[in-house]
């Protein structure tokens, strides 16, 4: 397989990963805004310091509203991580590697992308904004299941889960880190446990992962357990856990996959922590942070092994 | 309420599918009856299904803008353009002598050049064509042939009779189109295909296939074959995508090759080096190898035509092949097919007035106003003089053009290329002009598509059918009437 195609492989699934991400992430906020007790001042700001964009942000826009928000974080072609710029780039890279996907997965990316561009008012606005991201969700599924469904399990495929499980595992560490900055944003209300209940809740939510949280902890949802879960779950496919052994799993599969799936093992092994209730404050952002860093290194592994710019 | 079939007037043209106002030609008959019966907004909800359709396959062309490259739907009209079986199979045939003549031709002027030596063909029209490469001089391609995908412009003139109006031997694109135009239609007029008997089209990848592996220099079972492509930003990078997705070949840029201290060439997988046999390359000559031709080009490959001259990789369409499809090239080809086949041509030039000739451009100058001028090597319609549609001022600019530089021009009369009804606006029939690119495949064996991709020029009265100037398209249908004609 040519080491283009297998890149663009990679990067579509990153890409369409992010895609479902970002619609889960900003459907849950809005809900998250809805539960919480108006006393708590919470900024869709944050949206942007999650997925680190303040700086791309800050360049085009100078009032931090929810409509400027949503404008970046949906429909804004400067913001490369945004729905429409990610979307374009699955489409512009599913162009170029339509001989290794199943072929309704260029229709699929067509049908989405132009929803999205048609209706992108509804999502910038309140009043539609959930059953448009839903929409967009939807979309997303359809197209891991026709993946999930039809495609071979051949090179293509492993190139196809790593950048999926990648992606996942560093979604799902912003995602934890956003739990934090909301949990330490309220520290100080009268209303704090009850609230700190509501922002995990939809942490799982925002992750797929509520009902089974429920199902294998059969604990109230509370913060320490909800990061432990996230974060080492050997089932959950969205826990950081899953993504580096299912990465690792791709990688030994591959040839010249040793090196990067003794990186994975590595992070994995060095995962140890343990945070309970009470000291769930900022120690767990730097750990974050730092596991964010681990998988930024290991996508630049992939790269230098697999994608090099030059081979001669 | 329906569409007024009766109404429509097809003029002073051939008209493809009207033979008189009310009358539909034989192999159009079902087609038109069909059509009669649906009313307007049936016609409408097809049209609508068409333009979705088109924008969920994701067909779109790449048109060059100042403000930078937009990626534009593909237009296309729901009304197929119909073209009876013997006629076709009298076209087609006509097309594999052409394109056998040119590739002997090509093969004689990069060896002994006896055409010129026996006085067909002046030695200057060579010598200042722009797309002779001396770099191919003595070298033999697999079975002599060097243009392995030929795209022919036909058009019909008043009389109905088919003529050649050009041949594409470097790139030529519009293939994918004409395969994607039969999947829209099948879309859209599923009905029609049960009561017509269409000739299917879908087999061109699957020859185009055949023929790029029978020039494999190495005798392996699987030859690896990759589609070079210039690149995402190339206006034809939709077909280039498609086809190699369509043949199971790898789609690949200039810079996922590299050529070997071997002289072999080697594409960049995830696991190393792998050998390439076959390259079908659309990038044109001049960008193939900086090592060669133009240094400065970024989309081809160092190396390549060492590779290739040493035998070890095959091009398609090779190198110079270009240099038949010049357009003053093309005035000789009738005398090239007599020369090399010792056969009459099966389908007629359109005349053509050669500038260099001081009897031909003093007509030519004369008659401007009348008179199409091209530039013997642009292709895409670009650079050219519609003499009765033009403005003085166009007309005094080519006249000076002219006498600048007579060998870079030819001229030809003004055709009545023919027309077929096309839907304009909501639910208007209208004659529009349309010409046809079918495609013609040549290695050992010779293949020619089932019709071809009909371009329209969209706009009234115009014969500016390239897409990139706002022409249109139709699905093209060879139609079997058991052998009864018109």
């Amino acid at each position: 397989m040519l080491s283009k195609v297998a890149e663009r492989v990679y990067w579509t699934a990153r890409y369409l990963e992010r895609i479902e991400s970002t619609a889960r992430l900003i459907s849950i906020y809005d809900q998250l805004l809805f539960d919480l007790p108006r006393s708590v001042n919470l900024s869709w700001y944050n949206l942007i310091t999650i997925n680190s964009l303040e700086e791309a942000f800050d360049a085009h826009y100078s009032v931090r509203d929810e409509r400027n928000v949503m404008r970046f974080m949906l429909g804004d072609e400067a913001n490369s991580s945004s729905v429409i710029s990610s979307l374009r780039a699955i489409r512009e890279n599913v162009r170029t590697t339509r001989d290794v996907l199943p072929e309704e997965i260029w229709e699929m990316t067509n049908e989405l992308y132009m929803f999205v561009q048609e209706n992108m008012q509804q999502g910038v606005g309140r009043s539609k904004r959930h059953q448009f991201l839903q929409s967009i969700i939807k979309g997303c599924q359809q197209m891991l299941g026709m993946l999930y469904g039809n495609m071979p399990h051949d090179t293509a495929w492993l190139f196809m889960r790593m950048g999926l499980n990648l992606e996942r595992a560093d979604m799902t560490s912003r995602n934890l880190d956003a739990g934090m900055a909301a949990m330490l944003e309220i520290e100080d209300e009268e209303t704090a446990v009850n609230s700190h209940q509501i922002i995990w809740g939809n942490v799982l939510r925002a992750l797929n992962a509520d009902q089974s949280y429920r199902r294998k902890t059969h604990l109230a949802v509370r913060g320490g357990v909800v990061v432990e879960y996230l974060l080492d779950d050997e089932e959950l496919p969205r826990s950081i856990r899953h993504c580096l052994r299912a990465l690792a799993n791709s990688c030994n599969k591959l040839p010249k996959g040793k090196a990067v799936a003794q990186k994975l093992r590595e992070i994995e092994e060095g995962m140890a922590h343990d945070f309970a209730e009470d000291n769930l404050d900022y120690r767990v952002r730097e750990y974050l942070n730092q596991l964010q860093i681990e998988i930024a290194k290991v996508h630049h592994l992939i790269g230098a092994t697999w994608f090099p710019q030059c081979l001669v | 309420m329906t569409i007024a079939w009766n109404e429509y007037e097809p003029g002073e043209f051939y008209d493809e599918l009207i033979s008189s106002p009310g009358y539909a030609r034989k192999p159009a008959k079902k087609l038109v009856s069909y059509l009669r019966s649906l009313n307007e907004e049936d016609i409408a909800a097809r049209k609508h299904a068409a333009e979705l359709t088109i924008k969920e396959m994701g067909v779109s062309f790449t048109v060059y803008t100042e403000e930078g490259n937009i990626d534009r739907a593909w237009p296309f009209d729901i009304i197929p353009r119909v073209i009876s079986k013997r006629q076709w199979d009298k076209t087609a045939a006509g097309l594999k002598q052409r394109l056998q003549a040119l590739n002997l031709f090509i093969d004689d002027l990069y060896h002994d050049q006896k055409i010129i030596k026996d006085g067909i063909i002046p030695e200057f029209v060579l010598k200042q064509s722009k797309n002779y490469r001396k770099e191919c001089e003595g070298i033999s391609p697999a079975f002599g042939v060097w243009a392995h995908i030929c795209g022919t412009d036909l058009v019909r003139d008043k009389d109905g009779e088919f003529y050649v109006l050009e041949d594409n031997l470097r790139v030529p694109s519009g293939v994918s189109y004409m395969l994607e135009n039969r999947s829209i239609m099948k879309r859209v007029l599923p009905e029609v295909f049960e009561k017509v008997d269409i000739a299917p089209v879908g087999e061109y990848p699957a020859r185009l296939f055949d023929t790029l592996s029978s020039l494999s220099p190495r005798r392996v079972k699987k030859p690896v074959i990759v589609v070079l492509t210039p690149g995402i930003f190339n206006s034809a990078y939709f077909e280039h995508a498609f086809l190699a997705q369509r043949m199971g070949a790898e789609l690949v840029e200039g810079s996922d090759l590299v050529v070997g201290d071997d002289n072999c060439v080697y594409m960049k997988t995830i696991s190393g080096l792998e050998r390439v046999d076959v390259i079908y390359r659309r990038i044109d000559d001049l960008f193939l190898d900086p090592e060669v031709f133009n240094k400065d080009s970024m989309l081809g490959v160092p190396g390549l035509m060492r590779a290739w001259r040493a035998g070890n990789v095959a091009l398609a369409n090779a190198p110079g092949a270009g240099v038949a499809d010049d357009k003053v090239v093309y005035a000789y080809i009738p005398q090239v097919i007599k020369y090399y086949l010792d056969q009459e041509p099966l389908i007629p030039n359109v005349e053509t007035y050669l500038c260099y000739d001081d009897k031909q451009r003093s007509y030519v100058l004369a008659n401007l106003d009348k008179l199409v001028v091209k530039p013997a090597n642009e292709s895409g319609g670009y650079g050219m003089l519609v003499g009765p549609h033009s403005t003085k001022k166009e007309r005094e600019l080519f006249a000076e053009l002219i006498k600048a530089n007579p060998r870079n021009y030819i001229a030809q009369p003004t055709l009545a290329l023919s027309t077929a009804p096309t839907l304009i606006g909501k639910n208007a029939l209208e004659p529009r002009h349309l010409d046809l690119r079918p495609f013609i495949l040549q290695a050992k064996d010779s293949y020619v598509t089932t019709g071809g991709l009909t371009r329209v020029a969209m706009k009234k009265g115009s014969l500016v059918v390239n897409s990139s100037q706002g022409g249109g398209s139709k699905d093209t249908w060879i139609v079997d009437t058991d052998g009864e004609d018109k």
